[in-house]
Formats: structure tokens, sequence, C-alpha cells
């Protein structure tokens, strides 16, 4: 029997391509998918998606939890256990489209949810901590359920087939959003997973990557030390909760956390706290090829791995950021570019929603420190 | 004196038609194994020889071929050639078997059950030669938060560092070689437990000081003469027992060094006569700290016992910078062969488990892990640093490096090859200028293989092969075995 992700690591190669309107103007999910369609022969259908911000603002308060099960028994379980944990306000079947080009698909659910008071008082922990904690807790243990997403104000939309099929299956030219991201997979040896296709997400995080991190291992032990569950055994996981613990929960800036990830050679390392941020984080350098888009509400970073061994380009057009593995796929969408440009290797690309200052501000941030200092 | 019963252990053939009778077999053996008689008649006593090839290799002719003593005992599987003779021994001296060097017996090397992995088409292997490589590891406390002054650490440009060897087990030209390779390498020496010799106090910045239960030497000028201070708890090939430098080996220099008087024995007793627990640990570590000004990380070494995890768990919370564990092959200038042969467990499965622990209570980021005893070559290093070593110690292949050639007979000072003695006259048969190139070339030969195999596994800095265990497979192990490695089978 083929094993599933989660079960056997799976490296893949991948296109990857966003459009963000840096004034929060919204727009359909027809710029987004035509943009990754150009890029068909970068995947293999078995795996694509999109995460879409700004597209809930009506429920803006609450989590939007989008899950796949596996069949009505596993809904039922997973609903039991959220409701012992959420305050539930709506809850629905994602619309979708039936089409023959997509087959196999799971139930998909949106919840739209607040954590139960007694609950946080209970678990003495903070909101985001504790949403990511019952998030990963379904995803690890709950047989035959999946949180694809829990954000604020946006979704992933994912499953296997090429990312275009995917986005007519979702409808997502019904959706509005001021910032898409997408992804087309080619993973090696697996016939694909609803739950494996990306974007892969976090709480706001939602990361889209290509590439093989040869440093996964690494990665893993070091985060599973700081109590991340590790379920998917995708590079993309590692890096989502390596975001999410750098930036959430050691509170350092974007900048930093670029140079822990896609650190600077000891020979090019130009300030001392450089130096310390690469001795601290060692285990966080990801290593090998990758070109990852992290998304959060505020905008969308992007990077390659120190030596840029994959694919990377950007390009603006008045309000608009383009970025994609390649050129193509932004000029399908926009011909006519005010700058292209092709960021070197650990060299991010940040853009922000003009109001915003950091793709976190919003948030609050959770110190920890090692057991032994705490 | 009774007839005794042991025979040679080698036999020295002698090419007749090669030899010259120039008499350099004669002047090399300290062991009296050759002899020119005024007739100019060779002659061999194959009962001294110790097998350390010395006149084999410097012979003008290759007149000498060494091998076994071809004497063969009835087929036994049980009762070994080496059981009856040991036996034949202590019953004509009543002693303890002594010995030298590290554990021979044929227990599983885990080096030899795990293999590495390589990139193919998903991912590109990196040209080492083309692309920056990057081994550079620093050693020490890391927990200090963004912002924090950082603890001091040991920076090494190669994750290789030379183990602890005393002035007196060794000669002072092994430690000048070993000094100046380490100085020009940019990683360590250590000083072992015998003090620091004052023409090696030009090396401080790459000298690991180390204190021991005999604390010879030990000053405040030692102590800041180094850039880390390293407690030794206890040794591979000898968990448990003390040291005993023989008073023979006791020359009037290395008794200065070690402050004691000269032809007198050298004890180090078993434990450190004020740490007998973990709080007392923790008093030593802090006192150290304090006599360098917290400027020096400080380090403790112990043997790889059974319950090794907790023991290091302890020595990280009573403020061990750096935790160096040595494994059951680590070798030694005299040990008790029945200890150094039947105590202890392998490095490879002491780091596994010391690492996973650390991390499994949090506490990893607070120490670095040194991993010691059996290291053979640059795979090895490869191997326990996927384990999740942050550096080794090497002492045997630095040893070999310099001409030894393991005959297991460091404990009687009259090494051959100038390097387990104080003899002033064997110890200049090594030059130092020329052991630290030959040593220097070691770890420069290994620090190019272990870029290769980092690049072929997509590995372009060292940070990334630490603990990254997926790059392991096991090969004829058990199951249990591959869980407490941490990793999976080949094929899996």
């Amino acid at each position: 029997m083929l094993k599933l992700e989660g079960d056997i690591r799976i490296p893949s190669g991948c296109a990857i391509a966003a459009v963000m309107n840096r004034s929060a103007e919204r727009f359909d999910g027809h710029t987004i998918i035509a943009s990754i369609a150009t890029m068909h022969k970068r995947s293999n259908g078995l795996g694509g998606g999109f995460a879409a911000y700004g597209i809930y603002p009506e429920y803006r308060d609450y989590y939007a939890l989008h899950v796949f099960y596996d069949d009505d028994g596993a809904r039922q379980m997973c609903e039991r256990y959220l409701q012992h944990h959420f305050r539930i306000k709506d809850r629905e079947p994602v619309p979708v489209r039936r089409t023959r080009k997509i087959t196999d698909a799971p139930l998909i659910w949106r919840y739209f949810a607040v954590p139960r008071e007694d609950r946080l008082y209970r678990e003495q922990l903070g909101e985001e901590d504790f949403v990511a904690r019952v998030m990963m807790t379904i995803n690890s243990d709950l047989r035959g359920a999946f949180v694809a997403s829990s954000g604020k104000d946006m979704a992933a939309f994912k499953g296997v087939g090429y990312p275009e099929d995917i986005g007519e299956f979702f409808r997502l030219e019904e959706y509005q959003a001021y910032l898409w991201t997408a992804h087309g997979r080619f993973p090696t040896n697996t016939p694909g997973w609803w739950g494996g296709a990306h974007p892969f997400t976090l709480l706001n995080w939602s990361v889209v990557h290509n590439g093989e991190i040869s440093s996964y291992s690494t990665n893993r032990r070091y985060l599973e030390m700081y109590g991340y569950k590790i379920s998917l055994q995708t590079d993309t996981e590692v890096i989502a909760y390596a975001f999410d613990f750098l930036m959430r929960q050691q509170g350092l800036s974007l900048e930093d956390t670029i140079d822990v990830i896609a650190a600077p050679f000891w020979s090019n390392l130009e300030q001392e706290k450089q130096a310390h941020l690469r001795r601290k984080y060692a285990g966080l350098l990801l290593n090998g090829p990758f070109s990852i888009i992290v998304a959060t509400n505020n905008g969308l970073m992007a990077v390659n791995d120190r030596i840029k061994l994959r694919p990377l380009v950007a390009a603006t057009r008045d309000e608009f950021l383009y970025v994609a593995s390649e050129e193509s796929a932004i000029r399908a969408v926009a011909p006519v570019l005010d700058r292209v440009w092709s960021p070197g290797g650990g060299e991010p690309i940040i853009g922000l929603l003009y109001n915003k200052k950091g793709l976190l501000e919003a948030s609050p941030v959770g110190l920890q420190t090692d057991a032994q200092s705490a | 004196m009774t007839l005794s019963m042991l025979t040679p252990a080698f036999t020295v053939g002698r090419n007749e038609e090669r030899c010259i009778r120039c008499g350099v077999c004669v002047n090399q053996c300290i062991n009296e194994v050759h002899h020119l008689d005024e007739d100019g008649f060779m002659w061999v006593t194959d009962k001294n020889c110790v097998g350390c090839h010395r006149c084999a290799v410097l012979c003008p002719t290759q007149a000498l071929a060494i091998t076994e003593f071809p004497l063969a005992f009835r087929p036994n599987n049980y009762w070994s050639s080496a059981s009856l003779r040991e036996i034949y021994a202590q019953a004509e001296t009543g002693g303890v078997l002594l010995t030298g060097m590290g554990n021979p017996r044929p227990y599983r090397s885990y080096f030899d059950h795990l293999l590495l992995n390589a990139s193919q088409v998903t991912n590109p292997s990196i040209d080492p030669l083309r692309e920056p490589m990057e081994l550079t590891t620093y050693l020490g406390n890391q927990a200090a938060m963004l912002g924090e002054r950082e603890k001091p650490l040991l920076k090494l440009e190669v994750p290789v560092m030379f183990s602890a060897m005393s002035y007196g087990a060794v000669s002072l030209n092994v430690q000048k070689s070993l000094a100046r390779a380490a100085r020009e390498m940019a990683t360590f020496w250590n000083t072992g437990e015998g003090g620091l010799h004052s023409d090696l106090k030009e090396y401080a910045d790459s000298t690991i000081v180390q204190v021991a239960s005999g604390r010879f030497g030990v000053t405040p000028d030692y102590l800041n003469n180094a850039a880390a201070v390293e407690i030794k708890i206890g040794q591979g090939a000898k968990p448990g027992i003390g040291g005993h430098l023989p008073a023979e080996k006791v020359s009037a220099d290395v008794a200065k060094t070690r402050m004691i008087p000269a032809w007198s024995d050298a004890i180090s007793p078993a434990p450190h006569h004020d740490i007998y627990s973990i709080e007392d640990l923790a008093q030593l570590i802090e006192t150290l700290k304090v006599a360098t000004n917290y400027q020096k990380p400080v380090s403790v070494k112990v043997a790889a016992v059974h319950n090794i995890s907790a023991i290091a768990s302890g020595m990280v919370r009573a403020g061990a910078d750096i935790v160096a564990i040595d494994g059951f092959r680590g070798a030694t200038g005299a040990a008790p062969m029945r200890i150094r042969d039947n105590i202890g467990i392998p490095i490879e499965m002491a780091i596994a488990q010391v690492d996973q622990r650390l991390r499994d209570e949090g506490i990893r980021q607070s120490v670095s892990l040194v991993a010691a005893g059996g290291i053979r070559n640059s795979a090895d290093v490869v191997k326990i640093l996927a384990l999740g070593a942050d550096a080794v110690y090497i002492g045997t292949a630095a040893l070999i490096a310099l001409g030894c050639h393991l005959c297991q007979t460091c404990f009687t000072g009259r090494c051959n090859w100038g390097i387990a003695t104080t003899d002033r006259q064997l110890s200049k048969r090594l030059n130092p200028e020329i052991g630290a190139i030959r040593a220097i070339n070691l770890l420069k030969a290994w620090e190019h293989e272990i870029k290769e195999m980092m690049g072929g596994m997509g590995i372009n800095a060292v940070d990334s092969l630490r603990g990254n265990r997926l790059m392991l497979k096991g090969i004829g192990l058990e199951q249990h075995e591959l869980e407490l490695l941490g990793v999976t089978a080949a094929g899996d």
C-alpha cells in the first residue's frame, strides 16, 4: 500500500506565484489562477493550492477553520472536539464546483469560531498558542480530519490536481482578496494527498514552497524541542513552523528571521548581531534549494536559499506586487510592468500593505526562552 | 624463576640477501629485538618484539618482515590464544594485565552499520570546489537570547579537535606537534591532566587545559593560559578508575610541569575527591568560571557509561558549557586490560541518546556535545555529527598520523616512535615540525572529505548536518538499535 504524507517524507519540485495589491484593494481569483496556470509544466497534477487574504471581512474577528474530512464520522468526531475548545459562530460546507478533473475530494467544511474563554483560562495559553495547539493536535491525532487553514480573514484552498483545476473546483473567481498566493506541485513519490498540497498554514501564516531542504531533519528536530508537532513530514510544514517560532515566539524581526533561515556566509557577515543569530539559531538554517512565499494578513515575503538554487522573479506595476517562479507567470497577467528583477540568494522580497510595518505587527508577541533559563 | 610459558607474539623475518648489516634496526629498537654480534651476524629475540614496525619502516633495504609468531593452539572457539596467553602472564606475575590504546575487541561498530545520503535529481549536490562550504563551528552555551550577552564560545574552523593526552603519557614533541597543528587549522588541542609545559604557553589561544582528579599543574596561570578549561571526570578506555603514571616516566621536566617530585608515581584518584555528586561538580564548574573571570567555556569530559543521558543532563544543569563524551573505543596511555575491554558503551549510541535527551529536556541549546573515542576517519566524523554531536576529539587517529603503529604498549614508556615516552633520546625521534605537518595534513584531508560528503548531501554549512539523522540509514541493524540511534533502515 502506498503510504500517505505524514507516514513518509516526500520531496517535491514545484511552481509558486503571488499577486498582491498593496492598497488592500481586493480582486478575484482569476488573476492568480491565470498566473499559476502559465507554469503548468512545473507541476504534475498531484497538488495545487491557493491562499487568499481578505476574503472574510464579515468574520474578521473569527478564526476561519477550513477542515478536510475523510468521511462524515471524522467530521462528527472533529466537530465534537472543536466544540469542546471553540465557540462556533457559523459552520457550512465549503462551496465547490464538481468537475471531471478533480476526483476523490474529501468533505470540506469551514467554521468561524473563537476559543472558549474557559478553555483558554484552564490551559493558561495565549489565544494564538491555544489555536495553534488545537490545530496541531487535530492534524496529528484525529484520524481522517485535517485542518487546511486556521487564520482570520484568510483561507487555504488546496487539493490534488493541477492548480488551475483546483481553483475552478473551489470557485475562487467568487472570492475577493487583496493578496493571493498559489502553488503547483510536483511531488516525486506519492499519489498525492489533499492535506499535503500547499499552501501549508498555521494561524495567519501561509507558505508556498518550491524545493527540497536538505537540512529537514536538523530543522525538524530543532522545532520539536519547542513543542512543534511535525505531522506531515514535508519541508513546507517545517518552514511554516520556523517562521512561527522565530517571529511569533522569539519575537525576531522579518530581517533577522531571514538572516537565520538564509543566513549569510560567515565570510560575508557584517554585524555581530547576524553572527549571534546564526549561532543561536543554527538549527533553523534552511539548507538546500528553495524558493518560498510566506504570507500573512499584512503582506508577503519571498526569498531564495542562500545560493539561489531555485528560480524566483519579482515585479511591480502600480499598486501591485507580483512574485513567481518564472517571469512568464507574471507577464501572463501583467504584460506591462514598472520593474522586474530576480533577487539574489538570501535576498528577500518584502511586500507589505501600505499601512503595515511588518508581517506580524498586529499580533501579540510571546517570548519563549530555553527551559533552563526560564 | 620458573619457565615462562609465554611464547612470542611476533616473529621478525630477515631477508639475508637484502640485509646490509647497517645496524639501523639494532639502534632503533629500544626493546632489544635485534643484535649484531662481533662476527657480523644478526640475531633477533622474537619475544621482545611488540610489533611496532619501527625497524621494518626504517630498514633501508626492506629486509625485515614482521609476522605473527606461527604457533597455533588447537582450534578452540571459546578459549582463544589470547585468553591462554593472558592467563599464562597472570600466573607468572600475579598482576593486573596492563595495556595501552583503545579497546580492540570485535564489538559491533555502529559507524560501520550507518550509510550516508546523497542528492540525486530532486535536490542538487553542491561542489565544494565551486561553492562555499562552511565547517565553522562554535562550542559552548548558546542559550543567550538576541540582545543578551553571549556566553564565551570556542570557534573551530574544522569540527575536529585533538583529544586530551598529557605530557608524561606522551612526549612533549607530541604536544608541540598537535599544538602547532591546532593553531594552524584554527581548532584546539588539549593538555590532558599533566599540566602545561612552559614551551607551549604561546599556543594558549588554541589550548584546552584539563583539570583532572590529580590536579597536576593546576594554577591560576594554567587556567588562564587557555581558551577553555575541561574537567576530566572519566576516560573511555578506563571509566571508573583513575590514572597512574609510573615513576619511570616522571622525568625532571614532567615533574616540574606536574608540580610533583621527580621519579615518583603520579597517581590520579578514581574520583575527584571534591566531587562525590552532581552538586559538587556544579561547584567546581563555578569555581573554574570564577577563576577565569567567566571568560572561558568550561567543558566536562566523561566516559560513555550505561546511564550517560541522565549524567549528561545533570552536567548541563550543573553549568557545563561543553559536554565531551568518550566512547568505549577511546584510547589510553595505560589501563587495565579488563577495564578497557569490558566497560562503557559505543560513542554512537551515547551521542544519539544524549542529544535526544537534552532536546527532550529543552536544554540542548545550553551546551555543545563533543564526541570522542574511536573516530577513525572523516566518514565517522560526518556520521557522529549527523547523530547529534557538535564536534569530535581525535586521539588515536592523531597519534597514528605522527607515526603510532598501535602496538598497545604505551604503558612501558619504551615507545620506539617517540610518542608514548618521556625518554629524551626516544622523544627526539618525533620532530615536532614534521609532526605538525603530518597532523595538519590529516585535518586538511578530512576537511576536504567532509566537505565532499556534505556537498553530496546538498548541505553547505555544517550547521545543517548536525543532528540531521535523515542523512543516515542503518544497515544490518536490529529494529531496536535503529530506534536507539534515531535512524531508519537502508531501503526504508
